[in-house]
């Protein structure tokens, strides 16, 4: 079963001038998220991402499209209760001591004094801010606040978790508990569902990826499956007592040839021209050093489909098209 | 607690633990005691100066943080994004506004308590005959507040804090004027000035219904008829300010 479901999604903006086209956020998006699963939802700034998850909360109404969330419309007001919430850059109030603040968050999802005080101290405890109780928000630093909203959405033990840049603002300790905390959440069988730019962070930890560019899905599905599939290996060859240059064999197969004295270094772009280059360099006098295939990453994939979409994009804003 | 309780809890502690408050509060004691010196000054008529002083003092300030802290009750969480993670919760957007409302409307119920004690201890301080007029007085001066404070969070809702301000202080000083007004355009020949007029007495508040302060200080008493009915117009003029803030409220995006 799916816990969020996004079918054909849009979500337009009135320029506020007449005559002009209005800015469109989302452009049908579909998406789907299953229950206990760990999904990263990535794009660069302004692909419509944090449109997406306020669409889903109700904070913004979407112009067209469907979107479901533990089964029932997004913004059902009931269905909250089974949601938590941390948004990108939380600001909160400030007057309040931790333990105030996660007590009112726990008022407003209904429990009572008793869950609410154990609830409290094991939060604290999780998100390593136990000795900031009766601290005023005002006093935290950011990379604390990031980690008490965090607790915020916890306090009522929701089932789904929608986190807006989760790792923003922390350290890289911070960052390694805030993973480790979303592991053990999926551990206890809650979905989590979140955006980020750290590809990284995602690459460790996510079950399935989106990739949004300009509000429409590029690309959604397992990392090592994204990967694999759309994304060609490329292989470094070492190689040695070989004059690369003037070669023209060699420079119609390679991408990049670097010369470094005795040693040459020669890119490909797909295991496919191994043996022809090896039988070159063989030809030539030459010695192998090594063959390295280059294993992709999530990063070459989300260049792959964000770079060509972000300079379409920046050209269309300069020439007063886009926007 | 139901969600509004919490939500009005909250805002009446932000209100608490915000200095600016006890500084509103703080003045309003320093113009009720320069009541008593303004009172020396004058050669007749003290107790009437101390008493219309003390509650000009407590309407001026009453009105001040209904208006101040008014506009920003809904402007401040969506500029400051704390709506996100309220709004998220399981509560909808209309006991938000009435948890709001509810907060402030606690909190200038303290204040206006607070600033009739001092008024109290003045008087009888200085030997001036507590009037039950003086206690009606202050009834309308906390219904008027209720309508001040809904006229500042329904602008709160769409629009931003100065205009909010500028919007709300404008309706305040026209509420004040709209029967002189009516009056004054009664005369004119111009149908067009005598039917704006009219728009804005049917639109605009009544407040005047609500200032017994000339007659109250020198002890006269209004009707309990009276009393009511204006408390009445007051309150049903701020449910339905409130229900047009709500009804806006749900429209919006965040």
């Amino acid at each position: 079963m799916d816990d969020i479901v996004i079918e054909d999604l849009t979500k337009s903006y009135a320029s506020g001038w007449p005559g002009r086209p209005p800015f469109v956020a989302l452009d049908g998006l579909y998406l789907t998220v299953g229950r206990g699963e760990i999904f990263g939802f990535l794009g660069p700034n302004g692909a419509g991402k944090t449109t997406t998850l306020k669409i889903l909360l109700g904070l913004v109404r979407a112009t067209g499209g469907r979107a479901l969330l533990l089964g029932q419309p997004a913004g059902d007001v009931e269905t909250r209760r089974r949601i938590g919430f941390l948004p990108e850059s939380p600001y909160f109030y400030d007057y309040l001591t931790a333990e105030e603040f996660l007590g009112f968050y726990g008022q407003l999802a209904g429990l009572g004094h008793v869950a609410i005080a154990q609830r409290v101290t094991d939060l604290l405890s999780l998100v390593g801010l136990a000795d900031a109780r009766d601290r005023q928000l005002r006093k935290f630093s950011k990379g604390m606040l990031q980690r008490i909203g965090l607790a915020q959405a916890l306090i009522h033990d929701p089932e789904l978790v929608i986190l807006d840049e989760p790792m923003t603002g922390l350290d890289p300790v911070g960052r390694k508990q805030v993973r480790d905390l979303i592991l053990s959440l999926r551990d206890r069988g809650k979905t989590i569902f979140f955006s980020t730019h750290i590809l990284h962070d995602v690459e460790m930890i996510c079950d399935r990826v989106g990739i949004v560019i300009k509000g429409r899905l590029l690309a959604s599905g397992r990392v090592d499956e994204l990967v694999r599939q759309d994304h060609t290996q490329s292989v470094e060859i070492v190689c040695q007592h070989i004059k690369a240059e003037g070669n023209a064999f060699i420079h119609s197969l390679a991408t990049r040839v670097l010369q470094q004295g005795q040693q040459c270094l020669i890119v490909l772009p797909s295991p496919d021209a191994v043996d022809a280059m090896v039988g070159e360099i063989r030809r030539q006098g030459g010695g192998l050093l090594s063959v390295t295939p280059h294993k992709a990453s999530l990063e070459d994939l989300f260049f792959q489909e964000a770079a060509p979409e972000a300079s379409r994009v920046q050209a269309d804003s300069l020439t007063g098209r886009a926007f | 607690m139901g969600a509004i309780g919490v939500i009005a809890l909250n805002a009446f502690r932000e209100s608490l633990r915000d200095k600016i408050l006890y500084n509103l509060v703080l003045f309003a004691g320093l113009l009720i005691g320069l009541s008593v010196l303004l009172a020396d000054l004058t050669i007749t008529e003290h107790h009437k100066m101390i008493a219309d002083m003390g509650l000009a003092a407590i309407n001026l300030i009453g009105v001040i943080i209904a208006i101040f802290i008014g506009i920003s009750l809904v402007n401040k969480e969506i500029e400051r994004r704390t709506i996100y993670t309220i709004m998220a919760r399981p509560i909808s957007r209309t006991f938000f506004i009435l948890g709001k409302y509810c907060g402030l409307v606690l909190t200038l119920f303290v204040n206006l308590s607070i600033m009739l004690a001092v008024f109290l201890v003045t008087l009888w301080l200085y030997h001036v005959p507590i009037a039950l007029s003086l206690f009606q007085a202050v009834q309308l001066i906390f219904v008027e507040i209720l309508v001040v404070t809904a006229i500042a969070l329904f602008f709160s809702t769409f629009s931003s804090s100065t205009l909010s301000a500028i919007l709300t202080l404008g309706i305040y000083v026209i509420g004040h004027l709209t029967a002189d007004l009516r009056s004054i355009a009664a005369n004119s020949e111009s149908g067009v000035m005598k039917t704006m007029v009219d728009v804005l007495y049917y639109l605009c508040p009544n407040l005047e219904m609500l200032n017994i302060k000339g007659q109250a200080a020198v002890g006269i008493l209004v009707a309990p008829e009276y009393l009511m009915l204006a408390s009445l117009y007051g309150m049903v003029y701020a449910g339905v300010l409130l229900s047009g803030a709500c009804l806006v409220f749900q429209q919006r995006d965040f």
